[in-house]
Order: structure tokens, then C-alpha cells, then sequence
């Protein structure tokens, strides 16, 4: 260190002991668990890219995340159905990032099963949503990857995902699907440098199921939060969040059918 | 998108839900355990979420935070609870000034999780830091310095206020002040306030300067008190259970932010739970007595003086989540009180004797001078003279008789009860204490009631 010369490009200045700050693309970024996660990361000063439909919400959250100590936030208006526009949405963000390290997927609805049962329409709605836009983010985003041979796609699947039940299948589905993709996605690029981390969370507290039975024994969107910034720090592959949900979903996609169709789940 | 199933990824969609129809157990209960309504909860989880989330609903409704106030000031039954904990973003923060502008939901622990960081502490904070900034104004809380700082709405700028018609107002001392003191202290029944400014005091280190004094008796207390009327933060335990010549003897606690510079990092998540409800007879005159003696000697000389970290000094409990569970299911009530000076010596000790009487204390017992900083609320409970606290297991027909004799005296002596953590006064009484409740009720939402605010005056919602 006896020169003033600037280091060559590509080498960091940081010592290799300092927290390394993060680019972040999150899309649904106005979603309960999104938010919570993207605090933690705020708060490790990490660069941010926020993506939502209303674009008053995203604001406010915008906002406070810069409060929180966010070294760059960022944000686009979209509807994330318009896949069309996801290649130009996707070049964007990363360029506002100037790159990125994590993509954390985080958008989907829930949609009426009721409903789905009776209209296509409506079940069609829910599998675009949940399915098939994110195919389409996470088919350019991949490819991004592949070519830098390094990044982190975080997606949120779902514990519906491991096998329909009557009360939610449509939504099942899609997550199911979801999951089979991210499945083959991995086992595509985890030889090229790139971690595809599929997520599952179970019951999470939040203000929105605080009038759910049984919804004070719900996990701690705060605690879920830390465990998806800790998993994806670690480059795992699967996270059931909390963990009890892994034994719990082994035990359902076990139980024989001739048992499972007479159960109300 | 209009279902909301017991499905975990529910939580995950961006949906708006339809809440459930209350079944089983109450879902939201008050910190006391007691009464037990049901009701149905209806999150409020953006600032414009208020009143749209009401439309087509006929019940009236109350804006709730995260239920530490003890009684039934925080319930309705059979009505509609606003649960406002998911409107917790930071909108502004001023480091010259210390004015942090927040949503109203945000807890006051993670108001210190942003500014302890950043050098700053509440201006004024409660035993638990596990309120909301809303719940705050609302019941406009007061702290160990309140005879330095007044309470917590002499710390807020200004704030929002949306009614049920859809109309917001800024409330200031200056702009709408009529509105501004009917909310601090209303109760949540003003309105709900979407968000506000609180001024922060800047600190340079997590830990404060502390001592502990041994006093025998009121007079002593009252000694110390006007020894170290310029410390700021002041507090007393004392022995709510013996008599004779150990009757009032306590612990006067105080501290001052320590003035060098030391570690500003956030606090660890508490990792104590209290795992179940505790036996009725948990908490008896044997039990109490022998924690009392215990932590009377833990010091073992009467006056020490240590460096404390400011979580230990202002949140003890809040180490054991859900210690409220000590009490058992039937849970818990609060007595306290605010004497004017005038008649506070000789009230405090007519009452200690009654509580000691009872032999139904708690080792929960709180004693602290009030400041004479006048609170800016109409409803405020701070008066300056004498606050004392005291939690008590509710045992059928003991606890509710001695909580109506204990409030009868508080009157007498020209106190009055703090509405956040009581479950027992009468109409009556709330009606002497707080003389100028008619012309609060004029600011009242007429959609917005409480299961107290009925208790205390017969008013039901308009609706």
C-alpha cells in the first residue's frame, strides 16, 4: 500500500474479512415476507432493486428501506403477468444495480379455490401468475447467471407445492410446478456457478393472519425472514421455513391415496 | 384474491383478506388475560387501508396495537379490533434533530433497534418496549424520567389522524390542537392515526449510570426522591406484602445515559419464554413474601452504584416473553394510581396498608413521583404527586371487592386510575378521575368504541 494508484478493475478494494455488499433484485417486493426480508438486508446496507404492482406501496417501502441503512434502493411499477416486458424490467434493474447477485422471486397470489374450481379463467389466472411469469424472470435471469457464472436465484415456492389437496390444488399446482421447474433449473446451472434456491414456507404470523385460527402459533415473519437471508447466504438448495415443515410434508406426500381422498386437507 | 384459507402461503400472497368469524378462544387478548372477548381482527397494513377496510362491515371497531395495555381499554367485544403492528415503516429521520417520522404500528423495540445505532434513544419509554408508537400516544405512557420529560406526547411533533369518513388531519399543538390533545390519550377512539413524529434524544452509549437505595418506609422514599430530584430517571420497587417494621420498604432505583461514549449495537432477541400457564396458587403470600425478602438483600450493601445496559434497566421483564402467564389463565389485573402531592403521602400509605391487608399483592410493585410537566392530553392519567403500580392474581370474589375498595380511596385522596391498565373501575369513578371525559367524547369517532370506553360511560357506538 505505498502507492496511490487506483486498484486494477475487477479487484476489490475491500478487505477479504469485510461484509461484501450485496445487489439485490426483488421481485413483489410489497409482499409481507418480502418486506421483512429486504429490512435485514437494509440493515446490512446491501444494494436493493424493488419490484411491485402498486406503485404507493412500493414508496413507502422504498423508503424505508433506505432509512434502514439500504446503500441503494431502487424500484419499477409492474405487472409481473406482462412477460413481454420481463427482458427490458429485467435489463433495468440490473443495470440500476450495476449488477447482481441475488435475484429473490417473492410475488404469486393465492387466488379462490372456489372459484378456480368453477372457471377456467380463473385457475388459468392463478398458474400464470404463480407459474408462468416466473419461468419467463427466471429463464432470463438464469441465463444472466450462467454467463457471469456466479449469482443466487431465491424463489418462493410453497409446502402446497408437495401435493394437492382439495382445499387449495389450482394454487398447489402452480407452486408444483414451480418447483419441478426449479428443480431442473438447478440441476441445469449448479455446474455453471449458479445456486437456485427453492423456498417453502409454512404459517407465517403476520397482520394479515392475525385473524386466522390458530394464527398465534404461526411462525415470526421477522425469524422466517432471518432464515431465507442466512439460507441464501449459505447457497442451499431447499429451505422449509420454519423447519418443522419438512418432516410434516414428508408425512403427507407419504400418506397412500386410498387414505389421502378421504381426508379433509 | 378474496379468500383467505388456512393455507401457509397465504401469508406469502399480496391477497386482502375477508377476516374469519371469531370461533374458539379470543385471538387478541389484552396483556391482563382479563376479560376475554371475542372479536374479529382486521389487520391494517398500509396507511390508506383506513376506513376502506370497514366498508360493508356494521360492527364498530377499535385500532389495537400489540396488546400490552392490561384491562379492556385494547378490547371489543363482538366488534372489529385494527390491528395496525403491519404499518411499521420508517417514513423520515432528521440526525440534527432527532425526529424520526414512523407509521403507526411500529413497536418502540424497533424504533431502538434504528436509532440506538444511530445514537438515539425514546424520549420518554414505558417497562416494555413492546407498544407501538400509536398505542403510545394513545394512552399517552409516561417513564421513569417523567418528572424531567412529562409523557410521551410532549415528545410528538405531530401526527395523522384518519377518521371514518375517509377525512385525514394533521394534528399539532398548532394545526388542529383541539384534535391533537383528544388523541393523545384518547384511547384510539379519536381515529386512527396512520402515522407520526417523535422527537428522539441522542445518546453516546447503550449503558446508563446506575444506583440502588434500600428505603424503610414512605417517608424515606419521599427523601430520596427530593435528594435526587435532578437525576433522570427515577423508579422504586417496594414491598407491597410485609408489615411491621419492613411495611413500604423498598428499592429506589435511578439512572442517568451514561456520558461516555460506549457500544451503540442493537439489542439480541429475547430468547426466554415463559412456557405455560402457571397453577392458581403459583403466586401466594408465601411465594410473594419470600421473592420480596429475596430481592430486597440481592444488593448486599443498601446503596450500590453500577453501569447498567439500558435493557435490564428499562425492560427486565421484557427478557421472559409472556410472563403474564405467571398469573394462570384466569390472569391478571392492574391497580394504579396517580395522588396529587396534596394528599399523596398520606393516600399512598393508606393504601399500602390496605394492599398489605389483603395479603393479594404481586411482587410487582411499582412507586414513582410524577413530574409536574402537564401532559398535553385531554384524557392523560400523569398528575404531578405519586404513581404507585401493583399487579394482582385475580382470585374470584377477593380481587375485584379490594380493586373497588382501592379505587373508592384513590378517590378520596383526590387521585385518579390509569385507564391502559385497569379492568375493575366504575362508571363513577372514571367519571370523577377524568372530569373533562364529556367534552372528549365529542371527539370520538362515531365508529370507533372500546369494551372500556362502554364500561365507563354506558355510550354504545352510533352505528
Amino acid at each position: 500500500m505505498s502507492t496511490l494508484a487506483p486498484p486494477p478493475a475487477g479487484v476489490s478494494t475491500a478487505s477479504p474479512n469485510a461484509k461484501v455488499t450485496k445487489k439485490i433484485l426483488v421481485l413483489g417486493a410489497t409482499s409481507g415476507i418480502a418486506e421483512a426480508t429486504c429490512r435485514i438486508w437494509a440493515a446490512q446496507g446491501a444494494q436493493l432493486f424493488l419490484v411491485a404492482r402498486n406503485a404507493d406501496k412500493l414508496a413507502v417501502v422504498a423508503a424505508d428501506l433506505k432509512l434502514r441503512g439500504a446503500a441503494y434502493v431502487g424500484t419499477a411499477v409492474a405487472d409481473l403477468d406482462d412477460t413481454d416486458k420481463h427482458p427490458e424490467l429485467l435489463a433495468h434493474a440490473i443495470n440500476s444495480l450495476t449488477g447482481m447477485d441475488v435475484a429473490y422471486l417473492a410475488h404469486g397470489v393465492l387466488g379462490d379455490q372456489a372459484s378456480a374450481e368453477q372457471d377456467f379463467e380463473h385457475a388459468a389466472q392463478i398458474l400464470f401468475t404463480n407459474f408462468m411469469a416466473p419461468v419467463s424472470l427466471l429463464t432470463w435471469l438464469a441465463n444472466y447467471c450462467v454467463q457471469r457464472h456466479a449469482g443466487v436465484l431465491a424463489v418462493i415456492s410453497s409446502v402446497a407445492g408437495e401435493r394437492g389437496r382439495k382445499s387449495n390444488y389450482v394454487y398447489g399446482a402452480s407452486k408444483a410446478g414451480l418447483t419441478a421447474f426449479l428443480g431442473g433449473l438447478r440441476n441445469r446451472v449448479d455446474r455453471e456457478g449458479v445456486t437456485v434456491l427453492t423456498i417453502k414456507p409454512g404459517p407465517v404470523k403476520t397482520a394479515m393472519t392475525a385473524s386466522m385460527k390458530g394464527s398465534e402459533k404461526f411462525a415470526d415473519v421477522n425469524k422466517v425472514a432471518a432464515t431465507i437471508v442466512s439460507t441464501i447466504d449459505k447457497r442451499a438448495d431447499n429451505l422449509y421455513v420454519p423447519f418443522q415443515w419438512q418432516p410434516i410434508m414428508f408425512v403427507i406426500r407419504n400418506i397412500p391415496d386410498r387414505i389421502f381422498k378421504k381426508l379433509n386437507l | 384474491m378474496s379468500s383467505l384459507t388456512a393455507e401457509p402461503e397465504a401469508l406469502t400472497s399480496p391477497t386482502s383478506a375477508a377476516p374469519q368469524p371469531p370461533s374458539g378462544p379470543p385471538q387478541f387478548e389484552s396483556w391482563g388475560r382479563y376479560p376475554k372477548y371475542g372479536a374479529k381482527v382486521v389487520p391494517l397494513n398500509w396507511q390508506g387501508d383506513f376506513p376502506g377496510v370497514l366498508a360493508g362491515s356494521h360492527e364498530s371497531a377499535l385500532p389495537v396495537g400489540l396488546g400490552r395495555s392490561y384491562g379492556d381499554v385494547c378490547l371489543l367485544k363482538d366488534g372489529t379490533l385494527l390491528q395496525t403492528t403491519g404499518m411499521s415503516r420508517l417514513i423520515d429521520f432528521n440526525p440534527e434533530t432527532g425526529v424520526l417520522t414512523a407509521e403507526a404500528g411500529i413497536s418502540l423495540a424497533q424504533i431502538l433497534d434504528f436509532a440506538v445505532p444511530r445514537g438515539f434513544f425514546l424520549p420518554v419509554t414505558p417497562g416494555t418496549k413492546y407498544v407501538t408508537l400509536g398505542g403510545a400516544i394513545a394512552n399517552d405512557i409516561h417513564g421513569k424520567n417523567h418528572e424531567t420529560a412529562g409523557s410521551f406526547g410532549n415528545h410528538v411533533p405531530c401526527f395523522e389522524l384518519v377518521r371514518s369518513d375517509g377525512t385525514r388531519r394533521l394534528c399539532s399543538p398548532t394545526e388542529n390542537p383541539d384534535w391533537f390533545a383528544a388523541t393523545i390519550g384518547g384511547m384510539g377512539l379519536t381515529g386512527v392515526i396512520s402515522w407520526a413524529q417523535l422527537r428522539l434524544r441522542p445518546i453516546v452509549s447503550r449503558a446508563l449510570d446506575c444506583e440502588h437505595i434500600q428505603f424503610h418506609g414512605i417517608d424515606e422514599f419521599l427523601e430520596l426522591k427530593q435528594q435526587y430530584q435532578n437525576v433522570e430517571y427515577t423508579v422504586s420497587w417496594v414491598d407491597c406484602v410485609s408489615t411491621g417494621k419492613n411495611f413500604a420498604r423498598g428499592i429506589f432505583m435511578m439512572g442517568e445515559h451514561s456520558k461516555a461514549p460506549g457500544e451503540l449495537k442493537p439489542s439480541p432477541e429475547p430468547k426466554l419464554v415463559f412456557p405455560f400457564d402457571a397453577p392458581a396458587f403459583a403466586l401466594n403470600r408465601t411465594t410473594v413474601s419470600l421473592f420480596n425478602t429475596v430481592f430486597f438483600h440481592k444488593q448486599m450493601k443498601p446503596h450500590v452504584k453500577a453501569p447498567q445496559d439500558y435493557e435490564p434497566f428499562f425492560y427486565p421483564l421484557d427478557k421472559v416473553l409472556h410472563w403474564n402467564r405467571l398469573y394462570g389463565r384466569r390472569g391478571l389485573v392492574q391497580f394504579q394510581y396517580a395522588i396529587p402531592w396534596e394528599h399523596a403521602k398520606e393516600g399512598t400509605i393508606a393504601i399500602l396498608r390496605e394492599v398489605a391487608k389483603s395479603g393479594l399483592a404481586s411482587f410487582l410493585a411499582v412507586l414513582k413521583a410524577f413530574g409536574d410537566v402537564p401532559s398535553l392530553g385531554l384524557m392523560s392519567f400523569p398528575q404531578a404527586g405519586i404513581m404507585f403500580a401493583l399487579d394482582f392474581p385475580i382470585k374470584p370474589g377477593i380481587t375485584f371487592p379490594l380493586m373497588q375498595r382501592l379505587g373508592d380511596m384513590t378517590l378520596e385522596y383526590g387521585g385518579r386510575l390509569y385507564p391502559a391498565k385497569d379492568a375493575a373501575m366504575t362508571a363513577a369513578q372514571f367519571q370523577t378521575f377524568y372530569p373533562e371525559w364529556q367534552r372528549f367524547a365529542r371527539f370520538r369517532d362515531p365508529l370507533l368504541t372500546s369494551s372500556f370506553w362502554e364500561r365507563v360511560t354506558g355510550e354504545k357506538s352510533t352505528l
